[in-house]
């Protein structure tokens, strides 16, 4: 049982590689070679669904007289990437009390005043609450004990600024230009923004990329030999200049496929009659090109990292189960 | 949640309750490669309901080993891709960093690392 297993997963070792492309700290492009197309879009799909982020999804406005209604004011407010760890935070089930390792308060309160000219209002304006929220719960009973704190939405046990990963760096939206709304003379927003973490799953919003895909390597290759004019009709009938041509001396001249990761497989090359006996396109089955675009929370190599590591939970729950 | 039979469990579909295709494919091209495996496949009985049947037969050995086989066969291979990427990741930082270096200094001739 274990041997036909073992050799199986040796070979795979064997031949897996990962080259990385392009790294910077909002995007990312690797190839993934022998690997198999279920797994490779299983870890898509889980770096699109299923890796968790902090998002903003409860607003509790005080005023807004803006023209923007308050659903499509929390909507976009939800929209907005939060520059945060979000390993750091716990999930908040409905009957958890928001507390400071499931939710990040901000703030807006922005005031047009008379007379002065229209104002947008952009993410930079959202003030991070390291104590928690400050709008007052009203509550019915008449409280003889109301020297103490009076409670609010949210029951912080501590600052979030005390914790060291906060301490020097605070929470705020990833891009500060981001449009929330415009006001006009005499307008006002206040509201406060609670965050909590979710997956992609439930809403897009907590998505942690803008977008992940993959496609697999082109393969262009010229079952004859193409020389001469040939050559340089098939070079200049490429848009992304795949091929090129080599001189063979005595001014015999052959196309050579130089670059076919650059293929888009548009078929220019084999749109007319005869090119099709001369040249075959089909991609590599093994061979991946993985690019991440991160919206912020996570650099994109940390993403794909958590994302596996996802794949490896699910298979133990099912391993677990079994057993 | 296993539905097979008593007498033989060579083969059984298991329902597996809050999985997708994101496993449930993965599961599938694992199985495929066992060598005990005579069928194996997996449906989504309605996609409304996060619900996914994997079925599989083998010649002899109880579906319930093999499909646990699989799924340690699936966290080896994520594993391995870890560690893989990693290292790619790691390389590549480093090639970077020494280009940068190189660049900075003018009068450099220090021989290039792979």
């Amino acid at each position: 049982m274990g041997v036909d297993n073992s050799l199986r997963l040796d070979h795979f070792c064997h031949n897996f590689r990962v080259e990385v492309v392009r790294l910077t700290e909002e995007d990312m492009e690797f190839d993934m070679i022998g690997i198999d197309a279920a797994i490779a879009n299983a870890f898509r799909r889980i770096l699109i669904a299923e890796l968790p982020t902090m998002a903003i999804e409860k607003v509790l406005i005080a005023n807004n007289t803006s023209v923007v209604q308050d659903e499509v004011l929390a909507h976009r407010l939800g929209l907005i990437p939060i520059s945060v760890d979000p390993r750091l935070f716990e999930y908040m089930s409905e009957n958890d009390q928001p507390n400071e390792k499931n939710t990040i308060v901000f703030k807006l309160h922005v005031h047009c005043k008379r007379g002065s000219p229209r104002i947008t209002v952009k993410s930079d304006e959202l003030k991070w609450l390291p104590n928690g929220s400050e709008l007052i719960k009203e509550s019915r009973k008449v409280a003889s004990d109301s020297a103490s704190k009076p409670e609010t939405y949210t029951s912080f046990s501590c600052s979030q600024d005390t914790l060291p990963e906060f301490a020097n760096n605070p929470i705020a939206p990833k891009y500060p230009d981001i449009i929330i709304s415009k006001l006009g003379p005499g307008q006002e927003i206040e509201l406060e923004a609670h965050a909590v973490k979710g997956m992609g799953k439930t809403h897009a919003k907590w998505s942690p990329v803008a977008t992940a895909w993959y496609r697999m390597l082109p393969e262009v290759v010229l079952l004859e030999e193409v020389e001469d004019d040939l050559a340089e009709g098939l070079k200049s009938k490429c848009p992304v200049n795949v091929f090129d041509i080599e001189d063979l001396g005595k001014g015999k001249k052959r196309a050579t496929v130089a670059r076919p990761r650059a293929c888009t497989l548009c078929r220019e090359c084999i749109r007319d009659e005869e090119w099709e006996k001369r040249v075959a396109i089909h991609r590599v089955k093994d061979h991946f090109i993985f690019t991440i675009e991160s919206t912020g929370a996570l650099p994109p190599e940390v993403l794909f990292t958590e994302a596996v590591k996802i794949l490896e939970d699910k298979c133990e729950r099912v391993i677990t189960e079994l057993s | 949640m296993e539905h097979g039979s008593f007498t033989d469990n060579s083969a059984a579909t298991f329902s597996l309750t809050e999985e997708d295709h994101t496993l449930a494919n993965a599961v599938r091209f694992t199985l495929n490669q066992d060598p005990r495996v005579t069928f194996c496949g997996y449906s989504i009985p309605h996609p409304s309901n996060a619900r996914v049947n994997i079925r599989v037969q083998t010649t002899g050995d109880p579906a319930r080993e093999v499909l646990k086989d699989a799924c340690q066969d699936l966290m080896l291979m994520c594993r391995h891709v870890r560690s893989g990427f990693d290292k790619a990741v790691e390389d590549f930082k480093a090639s970077n960093a020494v280009k940068a270096m190189k660049i900075d200094s003018q009068d450099s001739d220090s021989e290039e690392s792979e």
